[in-house]
């Protein structure tokens, strides 16, 4: 079994005329927590969805444990996705269901299993967030923390080979973003698989990262692991890890000098 | 001059292709559902928890707006035909009224506004909170989950609810002939039972709701799914499927009628 679970070579993707991915090729380890960083909009996110097979590339493959996503019918893409967790940005936890039946419904959904073994299962999952007693309330009455760490529960009911965390910390309180932190690298850890985690929280993400991928402008600025690229000589890399106004990303968005445009006015 | 004139001709040849790339899109959404609607049967409790609230929950306006279309077409016909001798015929004028067009008819355009508009904000809501998004990554498909369960309950919905507005409108038409106006109970319900043809009228009008069903559900379930998932594309989505549907439904009971009564 290869060590790599994720193969990306010379992916392009573009919405619209914009392009967002100019020929990346990055692999993920099968083990691990790789975290995929970079500013707001440069595709993170869509990069996971491309890796999950909800968008499929303008060019380029991806391959997840050997199989390439986006040539498997659609049978044999849900089947690789039982293989793999989600965690939204959101949580997106299905609104009508409680707690309880929200980590229940993939294993009602792709199990034989009895209401027993299900329960059984389903309180597992929960104990293991720390929300077994919200296992009755509605997605409605929890915190934001509180859903995404459901959403968590949810991801784990199939014991997944991978987990992809979407933005887990964006908007959190101080106590969520370190229970959030904490029980993604104890997870990862404790189920021994491979956590792709996309972020732009730079010191909590390269905390529990083995592994880092820096994306800016369709390309991999730098990867490394987070001690060396803490070292990085990368002038981009220093600017996003000190989150420094001005440098390679200008603090200007591309415009006229401002002498041009205020005569203009004036005319 | 030129200029504009190019930019208004090529805006329309944008809006048109547009228009066509989405009708495109609709009817294989339509043929996706409908294969779809295949896991209704391995799991019946969605179609019936879905039947309850497009169905069940539309209930009452249906049958509030059946019994005053009723009564208000008992009182109109009476003081129209009263003028020759013949309120005799209101039964059977409200009855074949009833059944073959404003049953159907009226029951569609409620039907859009109320369960229609109900649909697409809620399948709306659930993409922009990510929730398809999410039940795809676990392998869930939301085609057969989500939109197949409530697109065939509103199909099923329809004609019952139809049944039960034309019900409600004749018993409406009665206690306004009858009791209020006083016409004879007898001519009231006779004249009906000869005139009213089970082929003809009932089985005709239960073919136009049931289009009107698929049609109204149809467009309540693509624009939901299709919709930008912003708060002000749900708002876009939901009030096209009112209007989208009302004139969908007009259009195709013209069709209908014109095809089922032409002699």
């Amino acid at each position: 079994m290869s060590d790599i679970l994720v193969k990306i070579r010379d992916l392009h993707f573009s919405r619209g005329n914009r392009k967002i991915f100019d020929g990346i090729s990055l692999d993920i380890p099968r083990r691990g927590v790789t975290a995929i960083m970079g500013p707001s909009g440069t595709g993170k996110t869509t990069l996971l969805k491309l890796i999950g097979g909800q968008l499929r590339p303008d060019q380029g493959s991806i391959e997840v444990d050997g199989l390439n996503v986006h040539q498997l019918s659609t049978r044999k893409l849900f089947e690789l996705r039982q293989r793999m967790g989600m965690l939204f940005q959101s949580g997106a936890l299905l609104t009508d269901l409680s707690v309880f039946e929200n980590v229940a419904y993939p294993l009602r959904e792709h199990t034989k299993l009895s209401d027993a073994m299900i329960r059984h299962l389903v309180l597992l999952k929960l104990n293991a967030v720390g929300l077994r007693g919200a296992a009755d309330l509605m997605p409605s009455e929890l915190s934001g923390g509180m859903s995404r760490r459901v959403a968590l529960a949810r991801a784990i009911a199939l014991d997944p080979m991978m987990i992809m965390y979407d933005e887990p910390f964006t908007g959190q309180d101080p106590i969520s973003m370190g229970v959030l932190v904490s029980l993604i690298s104890e997870l990862n850890s404790a189920l021994d698989i491979c956590s792709i985690v996309v972020s732009h929280d730079v010191p909590d993400t390269l905390s529990i990262s083995d592994h880092v991928h820096f994306i800016s402008a369709g390309k991999i600025v730098e990867s490394g692991s987070p001690e060396t690229l803490q070292n990085s000589k990368s002038a981009w890399t220093h600017q996003f890890i000190h989150g420094d106004a001005d440098g390679p990303v200008p603090f200007h968005y591309p415009a006229n000098p401002i002498l041009d445009d205020l005569y203009q006015e004036g005319k | 001059m030129f200029g504009n004139l190019i930019d208004k001709i090529q805006h329309l040849g944008v809006v048109t292709l547009g228009s066509f790339q989405r009708l495109g899109r609709a009817g294989v959404f339509l043929l996706e559902v409908i294969a779809s609607c295949t896991d209704l049967l391995v799991k019946p409790t969605l179609l019936v928890k879905q039947m309850f609230s497009v169905g069940v929950q539309t209930l009452i306006i249906i049958v509030v707006a059946g019994l005053f279309v009723g009564m208000v077409m008992a009182l109109q016909s009476y003081y129209a035909l009263v003028d020759f001798g013949a309120e005799d015929s209101v039964g059977v004028m409200v009855s074949l009224s009833l059944l073959r067009e404003l049953g159907p008819v009226v029951t569609a355009l409620l039907f859009a506004g109320r369960a229609g508009s109900a649909l697409t904000a809620e399948i709306g809501l659930m993409k922009a909170t990510e929730q398809l998004s999410g039940m795809e990554m676990m392998a869930v498909n939301p085609m057969r989950r989500i939109v197949a369960p409530r697109f065939m309950a509103g199909v099923i919905s329809m004609p019952l609810l139809a049944t039960i507005f034309s019900a409600v409108g004749v018993l409406g038409a009665y206690v306004v002939a009858v009791q209020l106006l006083g016409l004879d109970s007898g001519a009231f319900w006779s004249q009906p039972q000869n005139k009213v043809d089970l082929y003809e009228d009932i089985y005709n009008g239960l073919i136009k709701s049931l289009v009107f069903g698929l049609i109204a559900s149809w467009i309540a379930v693509f624009e939901g799914y299709d919709c930008i998932p912003t708060s002000e594309g749900l708002g876009q989505a939901t009030t096209r499927t009112v209007v989208y549907s009302s004139l969908a439904i007009l259009f195709m009971d013209f069709i209908l009628t014109a095809l089922m009564f032409s002699k």
